[in-house]
């Protein structure tokens, strides 16, 4: 590339021009929706459009934290986060380490057992009743247990164990190490980059999901955090009625926008971390070969 | 003969003494699995099963086995119903939709991000552009907001800077779908582009070499190298693709769903729900359940098929 002629050198500023607009594109929503949230009212009434706010407030966040529940809905978002992924991760890897194994009689059967549930299921309504007859409704719990493994994560690791060369496993069972030791010592240690890329994908997704604590849940104070963002943003019913917004101390756009940052930023706070490992997570997660 | 007879006389206590050696030989093997095949029994099996319902007339009192059976009538009324047109249409008009930009935005993206030779540009792009694949989409939503709402919407304010009037993006049918379109597309470009990134890492670069001796230009280089070299992958995504027709993403239209753009947004899996947990006309929307999971299934099955064809199956 050192000898580019014009049309090449064109070529190349077209391509630099075109994919730091997509990124503006990506970006500016952020941006925008971070200014919003801490301008004063009396800012927007009197300049119109704010890119870059002259005076900030932190009123709107004030109202989002003590007017709608946010603080509590965090608690129930963490709480799935966490102790959902650990189990997740915990039961997804426990079954895939046997059905890694070719020589365990009724392997395939199992797997067929599980993968068909992927491709066709009972749907939403014999899900929800099912659920509302175990007695899940209105508890946290329902959040954890109705997703405890994901069909596809299951796959993914359990390809990866059988990846794995069989001779280490193998010279420690020689040493006398029980199945669950060749697992804990030898299998998840070797398993890093696989693991952590799952639980990613875990946490990622209860972080996000909304839509069943909306089914099966009506208790306010279990709401999750996406719950509450949802209602705000459709300006559903908030529970103080006497608010800052109400006052016009705060516009309501401004509390919307609060919400939106305050359920991102966790998510932008993980992502450097998360970054070492996605894109080895899509590839693994992609199709074979 | 004897031996033989004895045989003969004790085959089925043997065979049952093997079964439960192998069990026994792999208890904790058995034992780990157990957890998830009662996981996936549970939760996934016995609704399977539930799908009974769709051929009852289900009524909450009564419960499962009370309700009467109405053999396919809640599928001919589905059928029948003014809203079978409009929700089918809605449903495979933005799935087509997404199958098209969705799939072909993140080509573009990887093919433009293949052109950069500056490592640190390329890195940065492509961290801003994976970004909002972590978002959900009631985030997604509240940027939406954000650009799009009547009176403090970014947009609004910028045409009521022309003196246009303000249009209400969020809330009118003719922008529903687009909506729907972009922000899949703003979610997902990035992440979409990673797989195409990997299959054109993996060309061979002697390639590119021989077709510029040969004269090639940029254009041709691309027709003739790169997209062959990422042919394989394209067709799969497609395939893959192809086989959700019916799910035209359930999680996002529900978001931005409302009472004023329904008509032109509505899918089967957000009509299934209204209907069925909002209006508790449970035995109809079980019904329409099955009739999408059963074509799912065989898009699945179909796809996977073609798959095979092509390049190596999908599971």
């Amino acid at each position: 590339m050192i000898n580019m002629t014009i049309g090449e050198k064109v070529w190349q500023a077209v391509v630099y021009i075109m994919l730091i607009l997509l990124s503006l594109v990506c970006l500016l929503p952020f941006l925008y929706v971070v200014a919003v949230s801490m301008t004063p009212e009396s800012e927007v009434l009197r300049r119109g459009i704010v890119i870059i706010p002259e005076t900030f407030t932190f009123l709107a966040y004030k109202e989002v934290f003590i007017s709608h529940g946010i603080g509590q809905a965090y608690k129930i978002t963490l709480f799935r986060t966490i102790v959902g992924t650990f189990f997740n991760v915990l039961f997804t890897v426990l079954a895939a380490y046997p059905l890694s194994k070719k020589y365990l009689p009724g392997r395939s059967p199992f797997l067929l057992f599980i993968v068909f549930t992927m491709m066709f299921g009972g749907g939403l309504i014999p899900t929800y009743l099912l659920t509302r007859s175990l007695g899940l409704l209105n508890s946290p719990w329902v959040l954890i247990i109705p997703n405890l493994i994901s069909a596809f994560n299951l796959v993914i690791i359990k390809g990866f164990f059988e990846q794995l060369p069989a001779e280490i496993e193998e010279s420690a069972r020689v040493d006398g190490a029980s199945e669950l030791q060749s697992l804990w010592r030898i299998i998840l240690p070797l398993s890093l980059p696989v693991l952590s890329t799952i639980s990613l994908f875990y946490a990622v997704g209860h972080w996000n999901s909304y839509f069943d604590a909306i089914v099966y849940i009506n208790d306010a104070n279990l709401m999750p955090l996406q719950v509450i963002l949802r209602n705000i943003l459709l300006n559903v019913s908030t529970q103080n009625a006497d608010s800052l917004a109400n006052t016009g101390a705060v516009s309501m756009f401004a509390v919307q926008m609060a919400a939106v940052v305050v359920t991102t930023v966790p998510i932008l706070i993980v992502y450097p971390f998360m970054q070492k490992h996605f894109t080895k997570g899509v590839l693994l997660g992609s199709v074979k070969g | 003969m004897q031996a033989k007879l004895a045989a003969d006389a004790i085959p089925l206590p043997k065979k049952r003494n093997s079964w439960i050696r192998t069990i026994k030989k792999y208890k904790v093997m058995y034992a780990l699995l157990l957890p998830a095949l009662i996981y996936f029994a549970v939760f996934k099996y016995i609704p399977m099963a539930g799908i009974i319902i769709a051929f009852k007339n289900y009524n909450l009192a009564l419960g499962l086995w009370d309700s009467p059976w109405v053999g396919f009538k809640n599928f001919t009324d589905f059928m029948n119903g003014v809203y079978f047109w409009d929700i089918m249409r809605n449903t495979i008009i933005i799935s087509l939709y997404k199958l098209l930009f969705g799939f072909s935005a993140p080509i573009l993206l990887a093919l433009l991000l293949n052109e950069v030779y500056t490592q640190w540009f390329k890195k940065i792009v492509q961290t801003i552009t994976y970004l909002p694949h972590f978002l959900s989409w009631v985030i997604v939503y509240g940027m939406m907001v954000a650009l799009l709402a009547p009176g403090d919407g970014l947009f609004n304010m910028i045409l009521k800077e022309f003196g246009v009037e303000p249009i209400s993006f969020l809330t009118e049918p003719a922008w529903g779908r687009l909506l729907i379109i972009l922000s899949e597309i703003w979610k997902d470009i990035g992440w979409g582009a990673i797989l195409y990134l990997a299959a054109l890492a993996g060309i061979d670069p002697s390639l590119y070499e021989a077709a510029r001796i040969d004269g090639a230009s940029k254009w041709r280089q691309l027709w003739h190298v790169t997209l062959p070299g990422i042919r394989g992958v394209m067709i799969l995504m497609l395939i893959l693709k192809l086989s959700h027709i019916l799910d035209a993403g359930f999680d996002q239209i529900f978001m931005f769903a409302n009472s004023f753009n329904q008509e032109k947004i509505d899918i089967i899996d957000t009509w299934v729900y209204r209907e069925g947990l909002e209006r508790l006309k449970i035995g109809l929307a079980t019904a329409v359940g099955l009739f999408k999971a059963v074509i799912g299934f065989v898009l699945v099955l179909a796809a996977n098929k073609l798959a095979k064809k092509f390049d190596g199956q999908i599971w």
